[in-house]
């Protein structure tokens, strides 16, 4: 063999190394850009925040009972907006635990595999809806209909929005659930159908208790879902800051308000415009505790079997 | 006797808790469906009469009969493609890098929890990052590369994902075949590992979109402006070069806002038009769902490894 062909062969191999390094490369970059997300996240509502904090003390902050930052005498009392929040959440919550967790065990451990397969694209298109269309929805269809039962009820309300948004976490809750409950065993159910259980004992005493991690990620998941719901809220429970726990009264909830401010045209650098930052870093923090705990939750029933 | 009878009452009464429990998961399925048949007819009734065909190629309007929703389709448009544009390279390449190249250490978990927390945050605060950093920091004002780089973040963990799980379902012999063949890890991937998973990748990529198209609050809260009575720029010029990219930093509308701008209007005759706005998105948004259930079905039945 002559040397020159060897010698090319050695450069193809070297460009072809570098190639594949610049393509690694590129393609790690790309992975970063999640990361680079959630640290631009945390800079942008942290920088405004702590610019805002400068202004408002934290203690009024947290314990205030008012919230009219654009007033001539501004409170900033975030339990205001926090308890539209809480109130919407525990609504929505209160459909979509029961509903969703109902309709999990169903599908998994009831249902015939034909009926699985019509339900579940049926849950799938419920949970692709806009969600300032299942807004409308609350506003015009839902609240009508709780008025012809308690007339009294306002035209923005708690109740509607958070009924709604209980509907619209359904599929979200039963998909983890199922999941969760699809993953434990069969050896487990054959065990207990062999010592005469039935398939609704089986159900409650031995596939709810072994995917207990997955049903509790499914809930955390679905209360940080209803916490960062904005659409429902800003349309049907109106925007007035309002410190309520009272469904049947209107009430603007953290992300609302945000809504309400972005919507018009505040300064750039005022403390109307910064409050907007530090609701929102509230928002994310209060998401963040339930994201990271649902994921380690979700992770153990993963691997537990 | 005296056992076997109560023997038969245990039996009965189990049998009946099943029934019950059937009856109540149908009861759940029924609830979760007919919101979805409610939600689709109150659409109808309201807004059908207002799905001429001048209501797609009239500006909004203050005369509610004559607003059309022109500017806000064609929007909507414009910000997908930006969105698509971006958010498919970017996750494709991430999902890529996790599943093939990434090696397990710290900066592999650091990604994947960035992107698990990515997933649960609420939209709204990827428009206060959106606010803080692309219209304030860069300067790109409330255009439409705002709206779509802001959807694209957004969509980002559904597009990892679904990349991911599409990746993961081709088998290790395929790349142990390339392999022995000679090739090098990216010929690997692109010539044999993205084609089979090509199907998967492309419904995550429509489901994300379609999450995408109907999302409000990130492009409320970047300011989008809600009354636009033009068009972005053309992107094809009739003199050289004849492509232009102004429209990417056009001021734009969407559907979803043109959505939100009628339903807080207190005439009725707005909220027809509300709800004709809404049954075209939500169609859209169907259309794409099914295209996307469809194509994961067909890969379900195709695939035999």
């Amino acid at each position: 063999m002559s040397q020159a062909p060897a010698a090319g062969r050695l450069a193809h191999r070297r460009s072809r190394h570098i190639r594949e390094r610049i393509i690694e490369l590129v393609l790690l970059s790309s992975a970063l850009v999640a990361v680079a997300t959630t640290i631009g996240i945390v800079f942008i509502l942290v920088k405004e925040s702590i610019s805002f904090f400068s202004q408002v003390s934290i203690v009024d902050f947290l314990t205030d009972r008012q919230w009219t930052p654009l007033f001539s005498d501004p409170h900033f009392g975030i339990w205001v907006l926090l308890s539209g929040t809480l109130t919407s959440s525990a609504i929505a919550l209160s459909v979509a635990i029961p509903v969703g967790t109902i309709l999990a065990i169903y599908l998994s451990e009831f249902a015939s595999a034909r009926m699985r397969e019509t339900a579940k694209p049926i849950l799938e298109l419920l949970a692709g809806i806009p969600t300032i269309v299942f807004g409308y929805f609350a506003l015009f269809f839902v609240t009508p209909l709780l008025k012809k039962i308690y007339p009294e009820l306002p035209g923005f309300n708690l109740l509607s929005a958070g009924l709604v948004m209980g509907v619209m976490i359904v599929p979200y809750i039963s998909s983890i659930a199922e999941d969760a409950m699809r993953a434990v065993p069969m050896s487990l159910r054959e065990g207990a159908f062999a010592m005469g259980a039935t398939r609704l004992q089986v159900a409650l005493n031995v596939v709810v208790p072994a995917a207990f991690s997955g049903l509790a990620a499914a809930y955390i998941l679905g209360i940080s879902r209803a916490v960062g719901e904005t659409m429902i809220v800003a349309v049907a429970a109106g925007m007035q800051p309002n410190f309520t726990f009272n469904p049947t009264e209107q009430a603007a909830t953290i992300t609302a308000y945000i809504v309400q401010v972005a919507k018009g045209d505040l300064p750039h650098g005022s403390v109307g415009y910064q409050t907007i930052f530090a609701a929102g870093l509230t928002l994310f923090l209060l998401t963040l505790v339930f994201n990271l705990l649902g994921y380690y939750l979700r992770k153990r029933f993963r691997e537990e079997y | 006797m005296a056992v076997s009878d109560s023997l038969r009452a245990t039996i009965s009464r189990a049998k009946r808790n099943d029934l019950i429990f059937v009856a109540l998961g149908i009861a759940a399925l029924l609830f979760a469906a007919s919101t979805f048949v409610a939600l689709f007819l109150d659409m109808v009734g309201d807004g059908l009469s207002r799905l001429n065909p001048s209501f797609f190629t009239e500006f909004a309007s203050r005369r509610a009969e004559r607003a059309g929703i022109l500017a806000a389709w064609v929007g909507t448009f414009a910000v997908m493609l930006v969105t698509a544009l971006v958010a498919v390279p970017i996750g494709v390449a991430s999902g890529i890098y996790l599943e093939e190249y990434a090696p397990k250490n710290k900066l592999t978990a650091l990604i994947e929890i960035n992107i698990n927390n990515l997933a649960g945050v609420p939209s709204i605060v990827y428009g206060l990052l959106a606010l803080g950093l692309f219209v304030h920091t860069f300067g790109l004002g409330a255009s439409v590369q705002t709206a779509g780089l802001t959807l694209a973040l957004l969509i980002l963990p559904v597009v990892i994902v679904a990349t991911r799980e599409a990746i993961r379902a081709v088998p290790g012999s395929i790349r142990e075949a390339a392999y022995a063949l000679g090739a090098t890890r990216w010929q690997m991937v692109s010539d044999h590992v993205l084609p089979y998973s090509m199907p998967g990748i492309l419904t995550g990529v429509i489901i994300g979109l379609s999450r995408a198209i109907g999302e409000t609050a990130p492009i409320v809260t970047i300011g989008a402006v809600t009354f636009i009575a033009f068009l972005p720029p053309s992107p094809v010029t009739s003199s050289p070069p004849f492509l232009s990219f102004d429209w990417l930093a056009s001021p734009f509308t969407a559907m979803p806002i043109q959505i939100f701008n009628w339903t807080s209007r207190p005439e009725e005759a707005f909220q027809a038009n509300a709800s004709a706005a809404a049954l075209v998105l939500v169609v859209m948004t169907l259309l794409m769902n099914a295209i996307a259930i469809w194509l994961r079905y067909r890969l379900r039945r195709n695939l035999n490894w």
